[in-house]
C-alpha cells in the first residue's frame, strides 16, 4: 500500500512539474517540421476492394527498377565499355611486345589513357565479383609501389597474386612502365628494347592480369545480375545498401581523398604532388578528375551509361520521392548542384595537379573544399532520409 | 505515516517470485553473454579498437587485450552461478562489477538495455534471490519461507521506474506531433514481409506507433501492478517486445523484459513455474546426487540495516538522475548532456559527419585526420554526433600529434549532424580549440545550438 501510495504522489509530482506547458506550446512546431515519408502524392489510386474508409494504398519507391536499371544500363555498360578499350589496349601492347617502336609506344600510351579514363567509370561498382576478387585493388592503387615493381621485375618475378603486388600493378603501373621507366622516350624505349627486357614482360604481364581479372568480373554478371536486382531489402548485404555505401565510399576516399587531398596535403603536414593519379604521365591528373567526378554525378542523377538522355530511378528519384528537402531546397539537386560546382573548380585547375599542388595549393584545397560540401549532404542528410547505416555496425540498437 | 512504513517493512511474502526472478536473470544474462561472444563482438567491441571512448571518471577502467575474454568468461560463470545458486551473493557481486567493468569500457557501445543489467544486478546483490530453491539452501542446510515482502517490491519499483520513465521520455514533439524519428525508421522497414510495403509506410501507422508506444511505456507498469489488468498487461508486454524485436536490432533486449515482468504475477504463478523447474531438479537430485533434504527452514526477517539503507539511497538516485539535464540550457537531443541513463530509448536519429583538423598555432600550418586511421566504423559513427566523444577524441588526437612531434598543437573540428529528420547543421563551434577544453560535468559552450526547440520531457 505504501508502496503504491508514493508511486500515486511520484507521478503526481511528475505531471505537474512540466506536462502542463507542453499542451499549448507543442502545436506551433508541428507546421514547422517536415515530416519524412509523408506521401501525399496524386499517384495514390483508390482501390476497388475496400470500403469508402479503406487506406489508399501506401505510396512505395520501386527499389527493383532503380537496382535493374543500375545493373543494366549503368555497370554492365560501364563495364563493357570498359572491357572494349581495355582489349584494345592489350593488343597494343601485343604489338608493341613484338615490335617495341615508338610509333607503338604512343599507341599504348593513348590506349592507356582512352581505358583509365573509362576506368573512372567503374571503380565506385566494388561490388558482387569485383568485391570478391579485390578488383579495385588490383587495378587502381596509387602511389605505386615502385620498389616492389623495380624488385619484380629485377628478379624476374612475376607471380602478382600476393596482396603486397596489388600496390604494383594496375593502372598505375603501367603509367610507371610507359612514362617512368626512363627520363624520356629513347630512354625508355631502350628499356623496352633490350634483349629479353624484363620491363617488356612486366608490361604484358600486368596488361594481361587486367584483362583476366576485367574478364573474371564481367563474366560473373549475368548471373550476379539477377541476385543483384532482387536484393532490394534494407540490410547489411542488400544491392542497395552496399551500392549506396559504396558510391558514397568511393566519393570520400577514391575521388576526394585520393584524387585532390591526400596530394594537395589535407590530410598531411605538407603537400604531397607525387601522390596524384598517373604521377608519371602527369598532365592527366585533371582529365581522370573530372571523368570521375562526371561518373558520380551520372550515377546519381540516373542517366544511362550509353546515353545521358535516358534516366531511370537513382538517388536523385528516390530523395524525390521521399521529399528530402535541406534548407527548403530538393536534397537530390543541392547535391547534383554541389557535384557541378566540385566539377567546375576541378575545371580551372591546371592538366597537371603536381604543377596545381607546387604553384598554387590554395585552389586545390578549394576544390577540395567544394567536394566536401556533398559530402556531408549525402553521409548525413541523404542517408538519414534513406536510413541507410554508412557502416553496418554487428551490435545491439537501442 | 511512520508507523505504516515499518509496518511495511516487515510484512512478509513468499520467496518464489524472487526464486524464479533468479533463475531466469540468471539465464538470460547468461545466453546474452554467449550470444555476445559468439557474434564475435568481444573482439570487435572491445580488443580490436586501439583507442576507447571513456566515461568521464572512469578513464582508468581498460581493456585487457586478449584477457577481455576471461573477463567475459567470470561474468558468465557468474551468472550462471546466480541461477542455481551457488554461492548467489558472491555470485551476484562479481555479475555486477565484471558486467559493469564491461559496460565501462567503452561507451561507444552505450545502451540503455545494458544500463538497466548494471543497475538491476546492483539491486539484486541486497536481496536474498537465494531464499529457496538454490544451491547455496543444500550447502547451508537451511532454506526460507518467507522474505521481506519489500525485496520482492523493490524488483517491481525498478522495473517500473524504467518503463514509466522511458514513457515520460517519450512525451515530446518530435515524438508525438511528427511521429520522429519512427517515421523515418518504419519506411525503412520496407523489406518486413507483408507489413512493410503497406502498414510501415502509412503516416498513420508511425502515430499511431508513436503514440501508442508512449502509452504502452506510461501504462504498463500499472496494468501489471494490478490483479485484474495482469494478465492482459503481460499479453501487451509479450507483444509490444516482440514486435520491437522484429523492427529493430535489439538482441535480447525483449526477451529479459519479458521474463522480468514476470516479477508482477502473484506467488501462486511462480510457485508453478518453480514445480516446472523441479522436474528438472528432481531428476538431478534422484539421478545424480545424493537425496538430500533440507531441514531447516525459517522465515527470513529482516536484511541488515545498511542493506536496506543503501536501497533506499539508490531508488533516490534512480528517481532524480535521470532528470539531471534540467539543469543544463539547451536541447537535450542535440546537447545530449544529461541524456544516458535516463531511460531514453530509440527517441533519436542522429547522424554526423565530424572532421578533425590538426593545425600548428604558429605557422598556421593545418591537416585533417582520417578517422578511420584510428576509430572502427562504429566508433567513428558514435563519435560524430556526441559532445563529449568529439572532445575526447580530438584530445587523444592531440596528444597523438604531439608524440609524433609535432608542436604549438590546436584541435578544430568541422562537424556537421542531423537529428530527426532536420537538415544537418554546424554542431560544433568550428573555430574552437577542442585540445584547449576540458571534460567536466559544466555545460559545454562549444556546441552551436539547434535553433529548434523539441517540447516536453
Amino acid at each position: 500500500m505504501k508502496q503504491r501510495v508514493f508511486l500515486i504522489v511520484f507521478i503526481l509530482y511528475l505531471s505537474c512539474s512540466k506536462s502542463s506547458e507542453n499542451v499549448d506550446e507543442v502545436e506551433q512546431v508541428n507546421t514547422e517540421q517536415t515530416i519524412q515519408g509523408n506521401q501525399t502524392t496524386s499517384e495514390t489510386t483508390s482501390t476497388t476492394v475496400g470500403t469508402s474508409t479503406a487506406p489508399s494504398p501506401a505510396p512505395t519507391f520501386d527499389r527493383e527498377s532503380m537496382l535493374i536499371f543500375w545493373a543494366d544500363s549503368i555497370i554492365v555498360p560501364a563495364y563493357q565499355n570498359f572491357n572494349t578499350d581495355l582489349l584494345i589496349l592489350s593488343e597494343s601492347v601485343n604489338a608493341f611486345a613484338s615490335n617495341p617502336s615508338e610509333v607503338n609506344l604512343d599507341l599504348v600510351r593513348s590506349n592507356w589513357i582512352t581505358s583509365y579514363k573509362s576506368w573512372q567509370h567503374i571503380e565506385m561498382f566494388n561490388i558482387g565479383m569485383a568485391e570478391e576478387i579485390f578488383y579495385i585493388n588490383r587495378m587502381n592503387v596509387y602511389p605505386l609501389n615502385v620498389s616492389r615493381v623495380e624488385n619484380n621485375i629485377s628478379s624476374s618475378d612475376f607471380e602478382i597474386e600476393h596482396p603486397n603486388d596489388y600496390p604494383a600493378q594496375g593502372f598505375p603501373a603501367l603509367d610507371y612502365l610507359l612514362f617512368g621507366i626512363g627520363s624520356n622516350d629513347s630512354e625508355i624505349l631502350e628499356k623496352f628494347n633490350s634483349e629479353n627486357s624484363s620491363y617488356l614482360m612486366y608490361l604484358v604481364i600486368i596488361t594481361n592480369k587486367m584483362v583476366e581479372l576485367t574478364n573474371i568480373v564481367i563474366n560473373d554478371w549475368p548471373s550476379y545480375r539477377d541476385v543483384f536486382i532482387a536484393s532490394t531489402e534494407n540490410t547489411a548485404t542488400s544491392s542497395i545498401n552496399k551500392l549506396t555505401n559504396d558510391f558514397i565510399y568511393y566519393y570520400e576516399k577514391g575521388f576526394r581523398a585520393n584524387k585532390i587531398g591526400i596530394p594537395a596535403g589535407v590530410f598531411s603536414a605538407d603537400e604531397l604532388p607525387e601522390l596524384v593519379e598517373a604521377y608519371y604521365k602527369k598532365d592527366i591528373s585533371k582529365t581522370l578528375a573530372l571523368e570521375a567526378i562526371n561518373a558520380i554525378s551520372a550515377f546519381f542523377k540516373g542517366q544511362a551509361y550509353n546515353d545521358e538522355n535516358t534516366t531511370g530511378n537513382s538517388f536523385k528519384t528516390y530523395l524525390e520521392f521521399l521529399q528530402t528537402t535541406k534548407d527548403g531546397n530538393p536534397l537530390g539537386q543541392l547535391i547534383i548542384d554541389q557535384f557541378e560546382i566540385a566539377k567546375n573548380s576541378i575545371n580551372e585547375l591546371n592538366d597537371d595537379f603536381t604543377i596545381q599542388i607546387q604553384n598554387d595549393n590554395l585552389q586545390m584545397l578549394l576544390t577540395y573544399d567544394h567536394i566536401q560540401v556533398a559530402v556531408v549532404l549525402m553521409k548525413v542528410d541523404m542517408l538519414q532520409a534513406l536510413n541507410i547505416n554508412v557502416d553496418y555496425i554487428d551490435a545491439d540498437g537501442d | 505515516m511512520f508507523y505504516r512504513i515499518k509496518n511495511y517493512y516487515s510484512k512478509s511474502a513468499d520467496p518464489a517470485p524472487l526464486v524464479v526472478f533468479r533463475i531466469f536473470f540468471g539465464i538470460m544474462m547468461l545466453i546474452s553473454i554467449i550470444r555476445f561472444w559468439n557474434n564475435g563482438w568481444i573482439k570487435s567491441l572491445y580488443i580490436d579498437p586501439g583507442f576507447h571512448f571513456t566515461y568521464y571518471g572512469f578513464g582508468w577502467v581498460k581493456d585487457f587485450g586478449e584477457y577481455t575474454y576471461l573477463l567475459f568468461l567470470i561474468c558468465a560463470i557468474s551468472s550462471l552461478l546466480v541461477a542455481i545458486g551457488y554461492r548467489y551473493r558472491i555470485s551476484i557481486i562479481i555479475f555486477f562489477l565484471s558486467f559493469t567493468y564491461i559496460e565501462l569500457i567503452d561507451k561507444t557501445t552505450y545502451l540503455n538495455h545494458y544500463y538497466s543489467i548494471s543497475v538491476l544486478s546492483f539491486l539484486l546483490c541486497f536481496l536474498p534471490l537465494n531464499a529457496k530453491f538454490s544451491l547455496d539452501n543444500y550447502i547451508k542446510n537451511r532454506s526460507y519461507k518467507t522474505v521481506p515482502k519489500w525485496t520482492v517490491d523493490s524488483i517491481k519499483l525498478l522495473l517500473f521506474i524504467i518503463y514509466f520513465y522511458a514513457g515520460i521520455a517519450k512525451i515530446n514533439s518530435d515524438w508525438l506531433l511528427n511521429a520522429m524519428p519512427l517515421s523515418i525508421w518504419l519506411p525503412s522497414k520496407y523489406d518486413l514481409p507483408v507489413i512493410g510495403e503497406s502498414f510501415m509506410q502509412y503516416e498513420w501507422v508511425h502515430f499511431l506507433m508513436s503514440w501508442g508506444g508512449m502509452f504502452y511505456d506510461l501504462l504498463i507498469p500499472f496494468l501489471l501492478l494490478y490483479k485484474r489488468t495482469r494478465v492482459f498487461g503481460f499479453i501487451l508486454v509479450v507483444f509490444f517486445h516482440s514486435f520491437t524485436k522484429i523492427l529493430f536490432p535489439i538482441g535480447m533486449f525483449p526477451y529479459i523484459m519479458i521474463i522480468c515482468s514476470l516479477i508482477f504475477f502473484d506467488t501462486k504463478t511462480h510457485k508453478k513455474i518453480i514445480s516446472l523447474f523441479k522436474i528438472v531438479t528432481n531428476y538431478l537430485n534422484n539421478k545424480v546426487l545424493i537425496k538430500r533434504k533440507i531441514h531447516n527452514t525459517r522465515e527470513f526477517l529482516r536484511l541488515r540495516k545498511y542493506n536496506a539503507l543503501i536501497i533506499v539511497l539508490f531508488f533516490i538516485f534512480q528517481i532524480i538522475f535521470p532528470f539531471r539535464y534540467f539543469v543544463y540550457p539547451g536541447e537535450l537531443f542535440w546537447n545530449e548532456q544529461g541524456y544516458r541513463f535516463s531511460w531514453r530509448v530509440m527517441l533519436i536519429e542522429k547522424r554526423g559527419y565530424s572532421n578533425f583538423k590538426i593545425v600548428d598555432s604558429v605557422s598556421k600550418k593545418f591537416f585533417y585526420v582520417q578517422n578511420e586511421d584510428f576509430l572502427t566504423d562504429y566508433q567513428n559513427k558514435q563519435m560524430s554526433f556526441q559532445p563529449d566523444f568529439i572532445l575526447q577524441y580530438a584530445h587523444y588526437l592531440g596528444d597523438h600529434f604531439s608524440k609524433q612531434g609535432h608542436k604549438n598543437i590546436q584541435v578544430f573540428v568541422d562537424s556537421h549532424v542531423a537529428l530527426n529528420g532536420r537538415d544537418s547543421k554546424r554542431f560544433i563551434d568550428p573555430n574552437t580549440d577542442l585540445y584547449n577544453q576540458t571534460e567536466s560535468f559544466k555545460h559545454k559552450n562549444w556546441i552551436l545550438p539547434l535553433k529548434d526547440e523539441i517540447k516536453g520531457f
